[in-house]
């Protein structure tokens, strides 16, 4: 389990994170919404140790990760970020081999070699193997650097927007993705997403942020009511029941 | 794929060794002595082994320097280090006339260190970090550190002792005067050992910690091996455009950017183009030489340019 304590953040004079308390429970699912602006992404790259918080600290078990070494950091956490600027020209495997470094820094085992090809199986991309990534579309991108963070092999990932200028299709492969990784090999899961319905459908546990402050967080029923989400987001929310799950409606207001 | 460029790089060198303003006479080369066997050993192997070492020195460089700036067009030439080299031989003519290579080798390399630093951090600032921005920031600011220098040679009246290095040239390399190039070897050992920490550099300073590297530490480090090596080659052969920057970009349309993968071929073509441009160098106008610099600063640009056209269209 990671909580955070108290979190104050400030770029400049503008206070982006103002006391923020929240609890992400292990083996589970945890989606951050809000609007933006909200302060999600600061706090999942403070549990991530790329941005150190004002005051107050995050703790992982109980312990506070700033006394942590960064490499052993690397093995229990892993982060996904948007990569736009991501430049280098390397294959998928060459890429997916990299989630190994904070195990072995130097070759390779054999050890490493089997969690590559496993988390390249993970994913389905055998195909794409010895593809360069600037060859590949955006989503078959994401999901490389997904087995990368696979392959990493921590029990907590983080991930900022992961499913940012996807088309529905490769989203659905990377939540479907997500939501086995929790179930079937009981890791942990904490994600920035914009997409409510989402959140809605794949998430065990809700934190939603608003103004640098968490608004509410719970479970899906709790957090994903039209009375809240309205006010989180300031629109008019229809919220049906289907036979596959949540929908919210905030199309027409 | 390696040993093809093993096999062009041999070639180049049996060439490199016959070419020269003296005929070898082979019979002499034989008996170990003599004429031949002198200048064999005390020019055209140094020679050699100078030219070698600068071209892999000066790939390597670059390669790192693209990595830790994650900016394709960028190499010594285009981040300041050398200039600020250049400026570090001129303070140690100054200030300690008397000391040996050694000395303006270490003034060379605390000068270009620093202005590998600064460079970093001035990009570090830099918002939008668009492809062409980074290395015109780096030319001007090359431009700074070469105004100073110039000034600098201008009060000191040493303007004539800086021309040397403007420009780079082999014809001056015998025994005796260039061992310091060899300093070279161990920085590509090292940066081949430490390859997939570089390559994970190039990532960005996010990914690189969440994998657990300490990026700071890596980055000094990198600029440091560069250093090195900017001031090594400054003061054995002068400084030599290009080569830095257009061995990694042609190697890694090819072969990608897993350092690890292919350093070794990195390595190999910065040696191959330097002496292709020297052998062209000598055979131009034959018994004279045409200067390096001029050489592989008309060869590098042109496939530069071509880079540059590929990549835009």
């Amino acid at each position: 389990m990671i909580t955070v304590h108290d979190i104050h953040k400030a770029y400049g004079a503008k206070a982006v994170l103002k006391g923020v308390d929240a609890c992400f429970p292990a083996r589970s699912l945890t989606s951050l919404i809000g609007p933006n602006g909200a302060g999600k992404t600061t706090l999942l790259l403070m549990i991530a140790r790329l941005t150190a918080p004002g005051r107050g600290e995050v703790r992982i078990e109980g312990r506070p990760v700033a006394g942590i070494d960064i490499g052993e950091y690397a093995r229990r956490v892993a982060t996904l970020r948007q990569a736009p600027d991501f430049n280098l020209r390397l294959t998928v495997e060459e890429l997916v081999a990299f989630g190994r470094f904070p195990y072995s820094r130097g070759a390779l085992t054999r050890e490493d070699q089997r969690v590559i090809d496993e988390a390249i199986a993970f994913l389905s991309l055998e195909p794409l193997r010895h593809a360069y990534l600037d060859e590949l579309s955006g989503g078959q991108r994401q999901m490389a650097f997904l087995a990368m963070t696979i392959a990493q092999q921590t029990d907590y990932l983080l991930l900022d927007e992961p499913l940012n200028n996807l088309d529905i299709k490769h989203a659905v492969q990377i939540m479907r993705a997500l939501r086995r990784l929790c179930d079937e090999q009981g890791r942990t899961v904490i994600l920035v997403v914009h997409d409510i319905n989402f959140a809605a459908s794949y998430s065990d546990h809700i934190v939603a942020m608003k103004e640098g402050a968490v608004y509410c967080a719970g479970s899906v029923a709790e957090v994903i009511t039209e009375a809240r989400l309205g006010e989180l987001y300031g629109l008019a929310f229809d919220i049906t029941q289907g036979q596959r799950g949540r929908l919210c409606n905030y199309f027409n207001p | 794929m390696t040993a093809r460029w093993l096999w062009w790089f041999a070639i180049l060198c049996g060439a490199s060794l016959l070419v020269g303003a003296r005929q070898l006479e082979w019979g002499q080369l034989l008996s170990l002595s003599g004429d031949a066997w002198l200048t064999l050993t005390a020019s055209r192997l140094p020679r050699l082994a100078a030219l070698v070492l600068t071209g892999v020195g000066l790939a390597v460089c670059g390669v790192i320097l693209q990595h830790i700036v994650r900016n394709k067009f960028v190499e010594p030439g285009t981040t300041g280090g050398l200039d600020a080299a250049r400026l570090g031989i001129l303070m140690s003519l100054v200030l300690a006339p008397g000391a040996g290579a050694p000395a303006r080798m270490l003034f060379a390399l605390l000068l270009s260190f620093a202005a590998g630093l600064i460079f970093v951090l001035i990009i570090r600032r830099i918002q939008f970090k668009g492809s062409v921005l980074v290395p015109v920031i780096g030319l001007m600011y090359g431009g700074v550190l070469s105004a100073i220098a110039e000034f600098y040679a201008y009060r000191n009246n040493i303007m004539q002792s800086m021309q040397g290095w403007l420009l780079g040239d082999f014809s001056r390399v015998v025994q005796g005067s260039y061992e310091i190039i060899y300093l070279i070897l161990p920085i590509v050992g090292l940066t081949y050992l430490y390859a997939r920490r570089f390559t994970l550099l190039g990532m960005g300073e996010g990914m690189a910690t969440s994998l657990g590297l300490n990026y700071l530490a890596w980055v000094a480090l990198g600029l440091l091996l560069v250093a090195v090596t900017v001031s090594a080659t400054v003061i054995t052969v002068g400084s030599i455009p290009f080569v830095g920057l257009v061995i990694p970009n042609l190697v890694a349309l090819r072969y990608g950017d897993n350092l690890r993968r292919t350093l070794p071929i990195v390595a190999l073509g910065g040696a191959c183009l330097l002496l292709v441009c020297d052998i062209l160098g000598r055979l131009l106008i034959y018994p004279f030489e045409v200067p390096i610099g001029l050489t592989a600063g008309s060869v590098g640009g042109v496939l530069f340019l071509a880079l540059i056209i590929r990549r835009y269209r």
